[in-house]
């Protein structure tokens, strides 16, 4: 080490091995013609609830799985699988949100031979998620109303970088005295113009609205190729 | 200060730093890949671009960049982290705006809201200072 040292250009992102991946398996999911949704959100806001209610009313019509990261358990894969789809745990161990390799990885003979719609749901976490590109059509955030109405202000990336809201929980909206326009306006502030759902897996209340909004980014995707 | 953190204060700031840590991790294999790539040059500091709207906090990866490095050929290099504003385009102006603040897509000017973002998502490791 006798040279001075030396300044040398480098320009290259961080996460460029996790968006290759990511790139690779969004070009074959859309040869697949496979529309693929993940789910992101605090742990406890739904997502295992919303999806077990989403695979068991889509089955009928459409051909679904769902990837499920979890820490440690299997609790959600099991739950999920109650709907009699194709399901696939990830144990992510101690990291607490999906790469795009974690998801390639379980896709390895399993992914069955044609699929419609493939659900990812990743580790309860509002932070780590957001920097993983995963490879899907669609970004779902979570919030429920338990949460709270800034939750959105508080995890602003998260709330950036998705393509739709989903109001989770909303039978207890009143139990909680919720302020959905609040909690609206909130989201807006982070995203201008996303697309909000509110839903309550429980009772079934606004699970047609989701439904039909599952099925038209499908189609629009189906259209695009 | 440091030496005056309590325990649970240290230990909370670890646990709240584990997205930085992973993305220390993930600069430094970058780091390793440009070294080999330079016949293992050493590496005395790394320069990172760093977007407010990136999702990743500086002072959390600051202190993980230590535990990051360790065992590997890039320990002891400085990290050196240059924060870049958000930078919007709105459609009301028609120009290149600022946020008023990283909780709020608006136009700093006239307030309309906005969505495309120029700058600020950057996590980008800008240059190396190596020595061969």
């Amino acid at each position: 080490m006798s040279s001075q040292p030396r300044l040398v250009e480098v320009r290259k992102n961080v996460l460029k091995q996790n968006d290759l991946v990511a790139r690779e398996l969004r070009q074959r999911f859309h040869e697949a013609g496979v529309c693929v949704v993940s789910l992101v959100s605090s742990p406890g806001a739904g997502k295992t609830a919303l999806l077990e209610k989403t695979l068991a009313l889509l089955k009928p019509d459409f051909r679904v799985a769902a990837l499920v990261g979890d820490l440690a358990t299997e609790n959600d894969a099991a739950r999920l699988a109650r709907a009699q789809v194709p399901v696939k745990q990830i144990t992510t161990g101690t990291l607490c949100h999906l790469e795009a390799a974690m998801v390639r990885d379980a896709l390895e003979n399993w992914i069955p031979d044609r699929l419609d719609l493939l659900f990812v749901e990743n580790v309860g976490n509002l932070v780590c998620p957001s920097s993983y590109d995963l490879g899907e059509d669609l970004r779902l955030v979570l919030l429920s109303v338990t949460e709270g109405e800034d939750k959105p202000l508080k995890y602003p990336t998260i709330f950036n970088t998705a393509d739709a809201a989903i109001v989770t929980k909303m039978d207890l909206a009143a139990a909680v005295e919720f302020d959905a326009s609040l909690a609206e306006c909130n989201i807006q502030r982070m995203r201008p113009g996303m697309p909000i759902l509110k839903v309550s897996a429980k009772t079934g209340d606004g699970i047609n609205v989701w439904l039909n909004y599952l099925a038209q980014v499908r189609s629009e995707k189906l259209n695009k190729s | 200060m440091e030496a005056s953190a309590s325990a649970s204060v240290r230990l909370r700031r670890f646990v709240n730093s584990m997205h930085e840590l992973s993305i220390a991790v993930s600069i430094v294999e970058l780091a390793e890949e440009e070294s080999a790539q330079r016949g293992n040059a050493h590496i005395n500091a790394v320069y990172l671009k760093l977007g407010v709207l990136a999702g990743v906090v500086k002072d959390a990866l600051l202190s993980s960049w230590e535990l990051a490095c360790e065992g590997s050929s890039v320990a002891g290099a400085r990290l050196v982290v240059e924060e870049i504003p958000a930078t919007v385009y709105c459609p009301v102006c028609l120009g290149p705006r600022s946020l008023p603040s990283t909780q709020w897509f608006a136009c700093s000017e006239c307030g309309n809201p906005v969505s495309q973002v120029l700058q600020g998502r950057e996590l980008e490791v800008a240059a190396l200072e190596i020595q061969e």
